[in-house]
């Protein structure tokens, strides 16, 4: 159990003079800061690498509005005047073109990331207790960039603008009784036209800020517990965390510096290697592209959506789809978080990652002969995955052995490490010193 | 398990391939375009003469809405050359200060003239069929590049036993291998000023310079940025690790 007892990890509270010290006695931002991403927020000390994630996810955000707001500034929501201004974005605005590139492969890095951060959570069971809420709040947040991301795509109203947002707003037509109603509700007219455009534009830019405060609230209760590990297990003590700063502030910094080299690769080199060609070619109500396919980060969900013949049986397994991953938390019934004690979870695991694969493979590919069958086995197998095999296992399963903690499963790694290093180089070790040699005491 | 999720990669990369066999069309062929690539960037003098091309051929059929005449600056005409080429078309002006429209000489701010008044006219004179605008078309197919200058050097004459609708031409990189644009270059058809060749496929590949710079005006820009960005970053980067391992050090 997180009991409370760990206020104390840490006594890193900081003391101002000044004007600093006169703001902090009136408003303590600084202390707030510090108590949050500064020295005095303990983290466990062994979470690797994919707990970058996270914060890279952050930045996203982040590249994403502060780009979104240059190319509102020029952007025209109308059907006669999208796809041009955004030619005009790209031709005549000064570095127009850069901050479109960036928005439009910031949107895929964005979802690569928090693919990688909830993957990272399913294999380390994060989610679970006391982590549920955290959980759910990440949940609508993606839930959310999905939302927003489809109605991005509307927006410089392609080919695949167009059809895309006919093809799924015509979803909402298959709600019985008030489907009609609620259809001609939602294009404001007889089919997908400008008023659709512009109410999509207006929700488009509100999201991200809606995205921006859950995210927000979703560090809170991040707060609250502290990170779960790669061990899953608890901290128990200061020996088992370090300080964020400068720890992880650093290492945070180094994952952004990787971060924005990958999205300079894309942005400058590859820009629309991720997108629709037929994206380029104007909205054109009277023909239909041959292929009409979502962006490659919503193709597991467009798998899904198709696999069922039916249109109102389609949007329900999507729904359901995204809702089962709320009741994870619930439908895994094994105490142990991590699936490096789980022998049988980490394979599901790695088989429920294929099998995402597969769906996104599908996805992208028409929906013809063999990709029929294999979508419905996948789509059978991602339920199953959840609804079956998640809570028996966790029943049938034993767990292979628990560390005491934390810090004594980071001290024998660093022994095995150097057990390996020692014969060649010959040099002493420094002695671990444990959770406090970051800050002062 | 790492084996199937590999699988699954391999799957979903050949996705694409999978999506355009479906299509009777052949792949389009690969050519070396001096635009592609890290320090990729426009060969300038073919882009003049792909200009010519187009000019001469394409652009009697198809538009060109996004560029303007001022723009030809870029790949090295001087002022009065783009002057010359858009005071050949007219646009329509107005009101002036009777309240009247006119017609003018286009100027160096008009975009380029399209060669008919809309899109019934264009289908009109090509037996119904709409010759697409070109401002996009180097990013509005996969392998732009690749695909137009096949589909220019793809005309031939088909195998015996094609049924051929009528008005349509043999093509075999086009989705059906029936096109409505007539084999739009022929050996010859222009005279460069620099002496080069005009055969089908020099004027295929200037064309091709000319609509890529069309279609992204910028990307010599974005290519040159871009090295700087990534040194920038690489050097950063570098220096962030190596920060990181200075403040970890007490703890490996
Ligand atoms: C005589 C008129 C004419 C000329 C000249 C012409 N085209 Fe076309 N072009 C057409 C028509 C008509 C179509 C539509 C074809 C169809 O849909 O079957 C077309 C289609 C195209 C397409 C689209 C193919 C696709 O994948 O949809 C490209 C690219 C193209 N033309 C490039 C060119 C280039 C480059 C030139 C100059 C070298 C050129 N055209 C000259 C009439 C013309
Ligand atoms: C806008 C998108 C998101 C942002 C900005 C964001 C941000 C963060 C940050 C900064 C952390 C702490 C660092 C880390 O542990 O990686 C975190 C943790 C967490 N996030 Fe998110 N996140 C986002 C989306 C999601 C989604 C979609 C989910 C789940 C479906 C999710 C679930 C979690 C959980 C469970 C944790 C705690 C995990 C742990 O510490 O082990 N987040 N998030």
């Amino acid at each position: 159990m997180a009991g409370h007892d760990d206020e104390h990890l840490l006594h890193n509270e900081i003391k101002l003079l000044g004007v600093l010290g006169w703001v902090e006695y009136r408003l303590p931002i600084f202390n707030w800061i510090n108590n949050a991403v500064g020295t005095n927020y303990p983290t466990p000390k062994n979470v690797n690498y994919f707990w970058n994630f996270g914060s890279l996810a952050g930045i996203a955000l982040v590249i994403q509005i502060l780009t979104g707001i240059v190319l509102a500034a020029h952007y025209v929501p109308t059907a006669d005047g999208a796809f041009a201004s955004v030619e005009r974005i790209m031709r005549d605005v000064n570095y127009g073109w850069l901050f479109r590139y960036a928005h439009a492969n910031g949107a895929s890095l964005f979802f690569a990331v928090v693919y990688i951060h909830l993957f990272r959570n399913l294999y380390y069971g994060s989610y679970k207790y006391p982590r549920e809420l955290l959980w759910w709040l990440g949940l609508i947040m993606l839930i959310l960039m999905i939302t927003t991301a489809f109605m991005g795509y509307v927006l410089p109203w392609g080919q695949m603008s167009y059809w895309g947002a006919t093809v799924i707003t015509n979803l909402f037509g298959a709600m019985p009784i008030i489907g009609d109603e609620l259809l001609l509700w939602l294009w404001g007219g007889f089919t997908v036209g400008e008023v659709l455009l512009r109410g999509f534009y207006s929700l488009h830019y509100l999201l991200a800020f809606v995205i921006a405060g859950l995210a927000i609230v979703h560090i809170w209760a991040l707060h609250q517990h502290r990170s779960n590990n790669p061990l899953g297990i608890d901290i128990k003590g200061p020996q088992d965390i370090l300080p964020f700063h400068p720890y992880f502030t650093v290492k945070d910094l180094f994952g952004f510096g990787i971060y924005l080299i990958v999205f300079a690769l894309l942005v400058f080199y590859a820009p629309n290697m991720l997108g629709e060609p037929d994206n380029y070619i104007p909205a054109d109500p009277l023909q239909t592209p041959a292929h009409i396919v979502p962006e490659w980060y919503l193709l597991p969900f467009y798998a899904i959506l198709r696999a069922v013949p039916d249109k109102l049986g389609g949007v329900i397994a999507l729904a359901l789809a995204l809702l089962v991953l709320f009741a994870v938390p619930w439908l895994d019934t094994s105490k142990v978080r991590s699936a490096r004690f789980r022998p049988i979870y980490k394979q599901l695991f790695w088989i429920f990652l294929a099998d995402v694969l597969i769906l996104g493979w599908v996805g992208g590919s028409p929906p013809e002969g063999m990709f029929i069958t294999i979508g419905q086995l996948a789509t059978v197998y991602y339920f199953v995955h959840f609804l079956v095999l998640l809570p028996i296992v966790g029943k049938l399963e034993s767990p292979t052995p628990l560390p005491d903690s934390i810090a004594t499963a980071v001290l024998e790694e660093n022994k095995r490490k150097k057990a390996r290093k020692l014969p060649q180089v010959g040099v002493a070790p420094s002695a671990s010193h444990g959770a406090s040699s970051g800050g002062g005491h | 398990m790492r084996r199937l999720v590999g699988v699954a990669l391999l799957l979903a990369a050949l996705a694409p391939a999978a999506v355009h066999a479906a299509d009777e069309a052949d792949p389009p062929k690969r050519v070396q375009w001096s635009f592609d690539g890290l320090f990729g960037t426009f060969d300038l003098p073919a882009a003049r003469r792909g200009l010519q091309v187009y000019l001469d051929s394409c652009g009697t059929c198809h538009s060109l809405r996004f560029v303007a005449y001022r723009n030809l600056l870029e790949i090295g005409l001087t002022g009065d050359e783009a002057k010359a080429i858009a005071a050949s078309h007219e646009v329509r002006d107005g009101p002036d200060e009777t309240g009247a429209y006119f017609m003018r000489p286009a100027g160096l701010a008009d975009r380029f003239v399209p060669p008919f008044a809309n899109e019934q006219a264009a289908r009109f004179a090509n037996g119904g069929a709409y010759p697409p605008d070109l401002s996009l078309m180097y990013k509005a197919r996969l392998r732009g590049a690749d695909y137009v200058y096949s589909l220019l050097t793809g005309y031939g004459d088909p195998s015996p036993d094609v049924e051929f609708a009528p008005g349509m031409n043999y093509n075999r990189y086009f989705p059906g291998r029936q096109i409505a644009m007539p084999q739009p270059l022929l050996d010859g058809m222009v005279q460069y000023a620099d002496g080069t060749p005009a055969t089908v496929d020099q004027m295929a590949r200037d064309v091709l310079q000319f609509l890529a710079w069309a279609a992204e005006p910028y990307l010599p820009v974005r290519h040159r940025m871009g090295l700087g960005v990534l040194v920038y970053l690489l050097l950063l980067t570098g220096l962030l690790y190596a920060v990181k391992r200075a403040v970890w050090r007490d703890q490996h």
